[in-house]
């Protein structure tokens, strides 16, 4: 582990005498659709608050949308000490403007020294914009979080894809601010004793002042959500053709799990691109990947090596993805990816067979 | 006519980054430069609008001089006008830097060649990552941001409306927005399109514009370059390999082998943590 020299720590200084001691504890920015909170938020929370335990400060969340109180009471039960709540009926779709407006708010007259939201597409487009007004320091997609005796975040996330680690600091304003991956932080068991403080914010703006109208979301259908899968089954060049995914899909059906790909056979057109594991796709962290005639060139491999295990299916021995595999099988997929569905549920069966008999017997 | 401005960057082509192993640092040597994948899908978006409506399309880059091929690549590909924003005094930003350089340019481009109704941007770098400038140019624009767009539904020049899909993880967005709008390109937005000869030509005769901070005789010098960058880079390390013992399983028949691997897995704490068992 070898450190490259370290900048001068020089950067864009406040205007004037700024005073941010009144800027205590962290806030973290709750995503929510339709009422239902997306996992990273609870996790950042779970990571927060071993930070605020630290910095002996509060844990805040900021819930925004419409119908969402109970989100704001799982906040609370997710580790929250206090949560503020911006419901009404046009911030039910999110929009850059009257979202951005609300957390802003929120951020000058409640002061958070840390500010945090998942690096979703919704989380990042916000991130970015309020960052830019207050002005700040944000930084993208961290893997890891952690707060120094001075207080300041230090914010680390991958850089040059993946192949290094970077921890990017904002000593000279507040509140330091960042979004971090799905997936990488580990959430509290939720509380449902847990008790906290509730407080109610004004929408700032009204829908005549809002340009941009969401006429409608289209909930994937196929449901993939490559980042949040816990079993991926990849196929790539080694499938020859769009029929291969099929065989995938049913081992994928097996486990649990979803389909992914590698560049070449979402650019052959054999599948669509938001199945793509990859610098140009997702970055994913399964706890089970089965890469099935992919040959492990870097660019898929920095999308998927930190899956717990990895299974690589390939005619060559000499693919690179043999490296990086916990398990390895030479040999034509077409054969094994049906075995070992067939062994899976054989397996499953058998297992289920078993418990019941303990339960019964 | 409408005018678009497609902000496009130089990067290194990061998979070819090699790491040093004695000093376990990056080797950025001889690394190819690269127009960023997402800003060229940003670009042909720009051009499609022009074949469709007619268009004057503009591009923007910040960069070092060597940045104008980048700009002469756009130009063959049907850019009208390339803009190279470089000076020293640039370097060192981060996005919040970058994004008040950009946007500078952008309202400097309007004063030029008529008011903006469109800026396109990748969806991020491949180098930065972050996908921050684009809301950072729109923000300061005070333009309303459409980001990771995969589909340009309408257009409607008269009534300067737009509708965009924006994709989200778990489904797609139907947007109507009214012009000038930001938006960031996903790949599935479109496939650039490659130049022809015509394009090549002119190109390989193009001079794009250079613009230093002494076109821009209103900037605040304390909001460019590395100091106007809040953020700075603490430390960097190469972390190290994951250590894997692979191990290859055979068996004599594929039977035989899918049941040894399976087995193998519930060996694992995999089988709890999935809820198979």
């Amino acid at each position: 582990m070898a450190e490259e020299k370290k900048k001068p720590a020089v950067g864009l200084q406040p205007e004037g005498e700024v005073d941010w001691s009144d800027y205590q504890g962290i806030l973290v920015v709750v995503e929510q659709r339709e009422g239902s909170a997306k996992k990273v938020s609870w996790q950042l929370l779970g990571e927060s608050k071993r930070m605020a335990d630290k910095l002996n400060a509060p844990l805040m969340a900021m819930v925004i949308g419409h119908g969402v109180e109970e989100v704001a009471k799982e906040a609370i039960y997710y580790g929250a000490d206090k949560v503020f709540i911006c419901d009404s009926p046009e911030l039910k779709d999110y929009r850059t403007r009257p979202y951005s407006k609300v957390c802003l708010h929120v951020i000058r007259e409640f002061k958070p020294e840390i500010v945090l939201f998942g690096a979703t597409y919704t989380g990042r487009d916000l991130a970015g914009a309020i960052a830019t007004h207050l002005p700040t320091g944000l930084t993208a997609d961290c893997t890891q979080l952690d707060v120094n005796e001075e207080r300041l975040l230090m914010a680390s996330r991958p850089a040059f894809s993946e192949k290094m680690l970077a921890t990017i600091l904002c000593k000279q304003f507040k509140p330091q601010m960042a979004t971090a991956r799905s997936g990488v932080f580990q959430s509290l068991p939720r509380d449902d004793s847990r008790v906290g403080e509730i407080i109610r914010i004004e929408p700032q703006m009204d829908e005549q002042e809002i340009a941009t109208e969401v006429l409608e979301f289209v909930e994937s259908t196929h449901g993939i959500n490559l980042e949040d899968a816990e079993v991926i089954v990849s196929g790539g060049r080694g499938l020859g053709g769009p029929a291969g995914f099929k065989i995938l899909q049913e081992l994928a059906n097996a486990l649990g799990g979803v389909v992914g790909a590698s560049r070449p056979a979402f650019e052959a057109g054999w599948i669509t691109h938001d199945h793509q594991v990859g610098q140009t796709g997702s970055t994913v962290h399964p706890k089970l990947y089965i890469a099935c005639g992919i040959s492990g060139a870097i660019q898929h491999t920095i999308g998927m090596q930190s899956s717990d295990y990895i299974i690589a299916i390939n005619k060559d021995p000499e693919a690179p993805i043999f490296k990086i595999a916990n398990y390895g099988i030479v040999g034509d997929l077409f054969e094994i990816v049906p075995a070992l569905t067939k062994a899976a549920l054989a397996k499953k069966g058998k297992q289920a067979a078993v418990a019941s008999a303990v339960t019964n017997g | 006519m409408l005018h678009i401005v497609a902000c496009i960057k130089q990067v290194p082509d990061s998979r070819e980054i090699r790491i040093d192993p004695k000093t376990n640092t990056l080797i950025r040597q001889g690394v190819p430069a690269i127009v960023n994948f997402y800003d060229l899908h940003g670009l042909e978006e720009a051009l499609r609008i022009k074949d469709e409506y007619g268009a004057r399309v503009t591009v923007v880059t910040m960069g070092p001089p060597s940045a104008d091929k980048a700009l002469k690549l756009c130009v063959s590909m049907g850019a009208d006008e390339g803009v190279l924003i470089s000076d020293r005094a640039f370097a060192g930003a981060d996005t919040l830097a970058t994004s008040y350089v950009v946007a500078l340019a952008v309202e400097k481009a309007a004063q030029e060649w008529g008011p903006v109704d469109i800026v396109f941007c990748g969806k991020q770098t491949l180098d930065g990552d972050t996908g921050q400038v684009g809301p950072g140019v729109a923000c300061r624009l005070d333009y309303d941001q459409l980001t990771y767009v995969e589909k340009v539904e309408h257009l409607d020049e008269a009534k300067k409306e737009i509708i965009v899909h924006r994709h989200l993880e778990d489904g797609v967005e139907r947007v109507k927005a009214k012009l000038p709008v930001l938006i960031t390109a996903l790949a599935e937005l479109n496939k650039p399109r490659r130049a022809g000869l015509p394009g090549v030509l002119k190109a390989g005769r193009y001079q794009p514009v250079v613009w230093t901070t002494n076109d821009f005789p209103d900037i605040d010098r304390s909001k460019i370059g590395l100091k106007g960058s809040p953020t700075i880079v603490g430390k960097t390390w190469v972390p190290e390999p994951k250590k894997v013992e692979t191990q290859m399983l055979t068996a004599e028949s594929t039977a035989v082998l899918a049941e040894q691997l399976i087995d193998s897995l519930y060996a694992t704490e995999l089988p709890a943590k999935l809820g198979w068992a």
